[in-house]
């Protein structure tokens, strides 16, 4: 039964790495760049949903769509302001850049609101949570967390796969240069992308306080460099692999904490990481690219 | 054509040294002079650790080719392993300058034959793979020293890992890393005269490697890896090679560093350390040692002197750091600043054809 409700718990956290792995993975896939600053929307995402149901009393729905509105500005502001002049250049500039703007979030947030942590309240607390077989809980967090990533999860598939935009947004990841030679607007397509990200991203920081109710402007570096990992676990650029990234790394995770011990999870995590990468060095679901001569 | 005494490299080379050598003789004189302040002369030895740093890592990134991610885990480690043995070295060896000396390199021998361990899986990746399993192993590297007692008694020397501190129970016992709170008390011997030198020797090494037949394969490696194949290089071997060599300087200076503060704990060594060095790297431009050596410089000293603008401070830093790789990088603005230099130009000729006539 405990095994049971450890898997409950590891799944949940690890669908809001797979949300967040989502984001990094759709960006790696087209802009072939690691955009460091995602974990600092997830912060930001949070920060506008606390604002919005704290200050002004309006119920969670608004804060999460106000957090997702506001998010995918800011994902299609930084992406114009600070990736777009350096298209074209080596990844490292860019890296070096989106470092850059994730050091502007922290900061910029810790003037606006402070860096004491703030105390979240969760945005489900009106479901209550339900126990099955007698001792298994299942708290609201959970079941709208999960919920939410398959939803995600499936929303994105389709919309990658049917979709004008969505192919798009494939065929840049493909191959820029003959997708804008096919007529595609390669910017347009890129600034939807970000502002796609960024929205799930707001979606994740606002989940991921409700089950962990500490908010400060360093709240999404962490899970920020989890979700990258997970996102690298499941196959870079592959929307399914960041999916079961997340899960996986949610579930090693819980798995660590509570069998072997708390304060070596982080080792065994990215020991477990280490070791997959070194069997499939793709990840678990990429594609292993052969090099043509 | 004009025969110039020396090749480009070695011109390049030497006036790398003879920059750091005036930097370190001006700043000696000021000192003794007691004209730095005492913040000034804080920053000393760190900068040069941060020099160290940035010279190994762009050894990594610029002349190998492979983005590390984790380079602040074999600073960690040199740093812990340093001062442990200066502290176990303190009552054998009463000459600060030698304990410091062999303390930085047990440290650099400890983190290279770990960069040697990490190395056999890590370079079988390529790519941002192998970024992100750098980035594990600096974690890992973190999250082990964070929990490891060091400690000694009578009966010798114990290293344990462990979730909780322990008992010793032999005579005489001491612990002297006890996992998360660090090692506090730390002799402080790191001075900017070593620091200099370990300077003056990374330079020495790194500029040579890259000037030699291993560094040209090493570049060859980089710049196209099939064809460097093709041709007979080892690429894994010279990789290796790097990847160590990276590794070991590193450590020597984080025993520098670590000798340098009165208090050291494993937190200090994580992902952002990790990223600034990268920045240090970036910014100073790949491949480009003195540009290195500026940079470290520059961007320590940057956010340290900006203490006075308190809360504005790191967010001017990250401005200027986005600002400087538009600036540096981005086609568009290039572009621009190449046709106002231009411009620039033509008026003053103009003047100096109408002062002419």
């Amino acid at each position: 039964m405990k095994f049971l409700q450890y898997c409950i718990n590891g799944i949940s956290i690890g669908s809001i790495y797979a949300i967040i792995a989502l984001g990094y993975t759709m960006v790696y896939g087209i802009g072939k760049m690691l955009n460091f600053a995602h974990g600092d929307i997830i912060m930001v995402g949070a920060y506008i949903c606390y604002c919005v149901t704290n200050y002004m009393g309006l119920p969670p729905v608004v804060g999460i769509l106000a957090s997702m509105v506001v998010c995918t500005l800011l994902g299609i502001v930084i992406e114009g302001l600070a990736y777009k002049p350096l298209r074209g250049t080596p990844s490292l500039a860019v890296l070096i850049t989106a470092i850059g703007v994730s050091y502007f979030l922290q900061n910029a947030a810790q003037l606006l609101w402070g860096s004491n942590p703030k105390s979240f309240t969760s945005v489900v607390s009106s479901i209550q949570p339900f126990h099955l077989f007698g001792s298994l809980t299942i708290t609201g967090e959970v079941l709208v967390t999960v919920t939410a990533s398959v939803v995600i999860m499936v929303a994105l598939t389709w919309f990658t796969s049917k979709t004008r935009i969505g192919k798009s947004m494939r065929a840049v990841s493909e191959d820029r240069d003959a997708a804008q030679l096919m007529g595609i607007n390669v910017n347009k397509t890129i600034s939807i992308t970000f502002a796609i990200g960024s929205a799930l991203a707001a979606v994740a920081g606002v989940l991921m306080c409700s089950s962990i109710p500490v908010l400060q402007p360093t709240t999404g570096s962490m899970p920020g460099i989890r979700a990258f990992t997970a996102a690298v676990l499941g196959g870079i650029g592959s929307i399914p692999g960041a999916m079961l990234g997340g899960i996986l790394l949610g579930i090693i995770e819980t798995f660590a904490k509570a069998f072997l011990s708390t304060q070596f999870s982080d080792a065994i995590v990215f020991g477990v990481l280490i070791l997959i990468l070194l069997v499939k060095p793709a990840g678990l679901l990429g594609k292993q690219v052969q090099e043509k001569v | 054509m004009k025969k110039t005494l020396l090749n480009k490299n070695s011109r390049t080379n030497l006036i790398t040294y003879l920059v750091v050598i005036v930097a370190f003789a001006v700043m000696q004189t000021l000192s003794s002079q007691g004209k730095l302040g005492s913040a000034v002369t804080g920053y000393l030895v760190p900068v040069c650790c941060y020099i160290v740093l940035a010279v190994s890592l762009n050894l990594l990134v610029g002349i190998c080719g492979e983005l590390s991610l984790g380079h602040a885990g074999f600073m960690g480690v040199g740093a812990f392993s340093g001062v442990i043995l200066a502290t176990m070295l303190k009552d054998s060896i009463p000459s600060p300058v030698l304990r410091l000396v062999l303390a930085m390199v047990f440290g650099g021998v400890l983190a290279g034959v770990l960069g040697f361990l990490i190395g056999i899986p890590v370079l079988r990746l390529q790519g941002d793979y192998l970024a992100i399993v750098t980035l594990a192993f600096g974690e890992i590297m973190k999250n082990l020293i964070g929990n490891m007692y060091v400690g000694m008694d009578d009966s010798g020397f114990r290293l344990v890992l462990a979730t909780a501190k322990p008992k010793l129970i032999g005579k005489g016992h001491k612990w002297i890393l006890s996992g998360a709170m660090g090692i506090t008390g730390i002799k402080r011997i790191s001075t900017f005269a070593v620091g200099f030198g370990l300077v003056l020797f990374t330079l020495f090494v790194v500029l040579n490697l890259i000037n030699s037949k291993e560094g040209r394969a090493i570049k060859a490696v980089r710049d196209n890896r099939i064809a460097a194949q093709s041709v007979g290089i080892n690429v894994t071997a010279f990789r290796m090679k790097a990847f160590v060599v990276s590794a070991f300087l590193a450590g020597m200076a984080g025993a520098l560093y670590g000798l340098n503060f009165s208090s050291l704990d494993a937190s200090k060594f994580n992902f952002n350390t990790s990223i600034n060095i990268l920045v240090f790297v970036v910014l100073g431009g790949m491949g480009n040692i003195l540009g290195s050596v500026i940079s470290a410089t520059v961007l320590y000293i940057l956010p340290e002197a900006m203490r006075g603008l308190r809360d504005y401070r790191m967010i001017i830093y990250a401005i200027v750091l986005i600002l400087v790789m538009l600036f540096t990088w981005s086609p568009k603005v290039k572009e621009y600043t190449s046709v106002l230099a231009d411009r620039c130009k033509r008026m003053f000729s103009h003047k100096k054809e109408a002062a002419v006539k």
